[in-house]
C-alpha cells in the first residue's frame, strides 16, 4: 500500500523543493557541515539519519535559516535561504524578509517548544493571527480542525503542562500546519518521548505524508524511514556518506560506516 | 517485603495500621517563648507614655498627612510606571544585536545605577542652575522654542525624574534576567513560525519572563514606596515631609514618626497582597493546578468542604498488595 502511494511521487519531475550545493557551516573553528549536496523533491518524505553530532539537525536548521550557512548554496522552492543573489554577489536578507520566507516552512522540534503560557488552541492560532493577520474566529475554526486532525480536539483548552509528551508534539505539529506550509521540517520529533507515545506522533506524520506534504525528517525511527520514507540520507562527520531509497539503504548499506551505524540502531 | 512481615506480626488486617505524623515539640516551646516576648513588646508599646498614642490617633487622618499620603502614592505609581516601561525598553536594547542600542543601554544603566538616588534627586532639582534654559532647535544652530528650566521641571517633576529614571536602570537588569530565563527554544519556535523579533518578544518571551520579573518588581514597588520619603530633601510634601512639618511645629516627633510608619506599613501590606495575585496570574500554565488563595480557603471552610491537605492516614499494604 505504501509503495502504491509512493510510486508516482518518485517519478515527479520539476524543480526540487530543497536544493543544497556544497553547504558548509562552522561554529568557530569546528566545521559541522563540510559541503552537503542533496535535493528534496516536492511531495517527498526525506529522512536524515546518522549518529549524534553528524550535523543532521544543524543542516535541518539551516533550511529555515535558524542557522546561518558559511558556504555553498541552499535554496527552498527555487529561492535562496537567507540571501538574495545579484550577479555574483549574495546579499544577506533583513530579519523581516527572512521571517516572510519562514511562513512557508513548518518546523517541529525535539523538545516540542510549545508556548507554555498559552492553551493548545492559542498555540495553534498564534502565528496565523499575529503573522498573517487572520481574524481570531477564522483562525480558531481552522485551528480546531487541525487539532481534530491530530486527535486532540478535546484538549484545545489545556495548557502544554497538562498534556503528555505525545500530545504536546501533536499540538506542535498542528501549530506548524496552521501556517499552511509547503515544507515541514521534523527535528527528531519522537526522541524526547516515552516509547509508548512514539506511535501516536508517527501516525500523524504518516497521515501528513499520505496527503503529499513535503517532509524532511531527522529521525532515529528506522521503521518509519523504511515504511514512509521516499529518500534517505546517512550523514556522519558533516558529510553525506550514503543516500538512496530507504528500503535499499537500510537493508543493504554500501558503506562500512553506514553498516556499523545501522548494526547498532536496528 | 516489609509489609508482609508486619502483616504477620499483627494478626489484624494490614489496612488498619495508623501512620503517625512527625511530632514537633520544639515548635510548641518556641511558640510559648515568642508569645511571652510579644506580650512584653505590646506592654512596652501601650504603657510607655512617650509614644503618645492619643497624638498618633489625632494625626492619623489629619488633612496634611492624608494629602502627603496622596502625593506618596502618586509618586510611587508614576515612578514605577516610568521604571517598568523604561526598564523593559533598556533590557530589550541591551539584548539587541545592534551595538549602538546595547551600548547606549549599558551606559545608561552604568550611570543611573552607579550614583545614589538621593544625589540624582538633588541634581534634577538643581537642573536650573546647570542649564537655566532648555530649548528645541538645530544642534549648534538656531533655536525654535525655549523655556526656563525651573518652569519646565517643577519640584514634583524633578522628584519623578529622579526616582523614575533611577528605577528604570534597576528594572532593566530585572527584566533582562527574566528575558534570559526563557528557554531559547521559545524564540526558535516563534521565529520558525515567521514571527518577527518584536512580535516574539511581546507575545512569547515577555509574558513568560513576567513570572521571573514580577516578584522582584513587587519588591521594587514596595521599596519605591519607602524611597519616595527621600524626596522630602527637595521639599516636596509627601507623607514623610508632611509628618516632619507637623513635628517641627509641635515637637511631637515620636508620635508623628509612628503615624507615618503606620501608613507606610499599611500600604506595603496592601501591595504585598496585590503582588500575590499578580504572581498567581502569571503562573498559569506552569503548574498543573494552582493552590487555593486564602480567600478561597476561607470560603471553602464555611462551605464545609475540607481543604486538600497531606494525607494523615496512610494505608500500608494497599499499594504493596500484589506482593503479599
Amino acid at each position: 500500500m505504501t509503495d502504491l502511494t509512493k510510486t508516482p511521487t518518485d517519478s515527479v519531475p520539476g524543480e526540487p523543493m530543497v536544493r543544497a550545493e556544497g553547504v558548509r557551516k562552522s561554529y568557530g573553528l569546528v566545521e559541522v557541515l563540510k559541503g552537503i549536496d542533496l535535493e528534496v523533491r516536492p511531495r517527498e518524505v526525506f529522512c536524515l539519519i546518522g549518529p549524534s553530532g553528524s550535523g543532521k539537525s544543524t543542516f535541518l536548521r539551516c533550511i529555515n535559516h535558524l542557522e546561518k550557512i558559511n558556504g555553498g548554496l541552499l535554496s527552498v522552492d527555487g529561492e535562496l535561504v537567507g540571501y538574495r543573489r545579484k550577479g555574483d554577489r549574495l546579499y544577506e536578507l533583513r530579519d523581516r524578509e527572512v521571517a516572510l520566507k519562514r511562513r512557508d516552512i513548518g518546523m517541529v522540534f525535539q523538545r516540542f517548544n510549545l508556548f507554555p503560557h498559552m492553551t493548545a488552541i492559542e498555540n495553534v492560532i498564534e502565528a496565523p493571527v499575529q503573522v498573517k493577520g487572520e481574524s481570531k474566529a477564522d483562525a480558531r475554526e481552522r485551528g480546531m480542525a487541525l487539532l481534530e486532525r491530530v486527535g486532540l480536539s478535546d484538549k484545545a483548552k489545556s495548557y502544554p503542562s497538562q498534556l503528555s509528551g505525545g500530545q504536546q508534539q501533536r499540538v506542535a505539529i498542528a501549530r506548524a500546519l496552521a501556517m499552511k506550509p509547503k515544507l515541514m521540517l521534523f527535528d527528531e520529533p519522537t526522541s524526547a518521548l516515552d516509547p509508548e507515545l512514539v506511535g501516536e506522533v508517527l501516525d500523524v506524520m504518516r497521515g501528513l505524508a499520505e496527503e503529499g506534504m513535503t517532509m524532511i525528517v531527522v529521525t532515529h525511527e528506522m521503521g518509519f524511514a523504511r515504511e514512509v520514507g521516499d529518500a534517505l540520507v546517512f550523514m556522519d562527520g558533516g558529510v553525506v556518506v550514503e543516500s538512496g531509497n530507504p528500503r535499499e539503504v537500510l537493508t543493504n548499506p554500501q558503506h562500512e560506516r553506514t553498516r556499523s551505524f545501522l548494526s547498532k540502531v536496528l | 517485603m516489609n509489609h508482609s512481615d508486619q502483616g504477620e506480626a499483627h494478626p489484624g488486617r494490614p489496612e488498619t495500621l495508623k501512620a503517625v505524623p512527625v511530632r514537633h515539640p520544639g515548635r510548641w516551646a518556641g511558640a510559648v517563648v515568642v508569645a511571652v516576648l510579644a506580650a512584653m513588646l505590646l506592654h512596652a508599646l501601650i504603657f510607655n507614655p512617650a509614644f503618645q498614642w492619643d497624638v498618633v490617633n489625632t494625626y492619623l487622618f489629619d488633612s496634611s498627612i492624608v494629602h502627603g499620603l496622596g502625593v506618596t502614592l502618586e509618586l510611587t505609581a508614576l515612578s514605577m510606571i516610568m521604571g517598568v516601561a523604561g526598564g523593559i525598553i533598556l533590557a530589550v536594547m541591551r539584548l539587541s544585536p545592534n551595538p549602538l542600542l546595547s551600548g547606549t543601554a549599558w551606559f545608561y544603566i552604568w550611570v543611573f545605577r552607579g550614583t545614589p538616588v538621593l544625589v540624582q534627586l538633588v541634581f534634577w532639582n538643581f537642573m536650573g542652575a546647570l542649564w537655566p534654559k532648555l530649548s528645541i532647535g538645530i544642534p549648534f544652530g538656531p533655536e525654535f522654542w525655549s523655556e526656563s528650566t525651573n518652569t519646565l521641571i517643577p519640584v514634583f517633576t524633578a522628584a519623578l525624574l529622579g526616582l523614575g529614571l533611577n528605577e528604570a536602570a534597576y528594572m532593566a537588569e530585572i527584566v533582562r534576567g527574566g528575558i534570559q530565563s526563557v528557554d531559547e527554544g521559545q524564540t526558535e519556535a516563534a521565529h520558525a513560525l515567521g514571527m518577527s523579533r518584536f512580535a516574539t518578544m511581546r507575545r512569547i518571551i515577555l509574558p513568560q519572563a513576567m513570572r521571573v520579573i514580577i516578584p522582584p518588581t513587587g519588591n521594587e514597588t514596595i521599596s519605591m514606596l519607602k524611597t519616595t520619603s527621600l524626596v522630602s530633601v527637595i521639599a516636596l510634601e509627601e507623607l514623610f515631609r508632611a509628618g516632619q512639618n507637623i513635628y517641627s511645629r509641635t515637637f511631637q516627633t515620636i508620635p508623628l514618626l509612628i503615624t507615618v510608619s503606620l501608613w507606610y506599613l499599611f500600604l506595603t501590606s496592601v501591595l504585598t497582597i496585590g503582588q500575590y495575585y499578580v504572581e498567581r496570574y502569571y503562573a498559569r500554565g506552569t503548574t498543573r493546578t494552582l493552590p487555593p488563595t486564602p480567600m478561597q480557603r476561607v470560603r471553602r471552610m464555611f462551605a464545609g468542604k475540607p481543604t486538600p491537605k497531606a494525607d494523615h492516614d496512610v494505608v500500608p499494604g494497599l499499594e504493596g498488595g500484589g506482593h503479599v
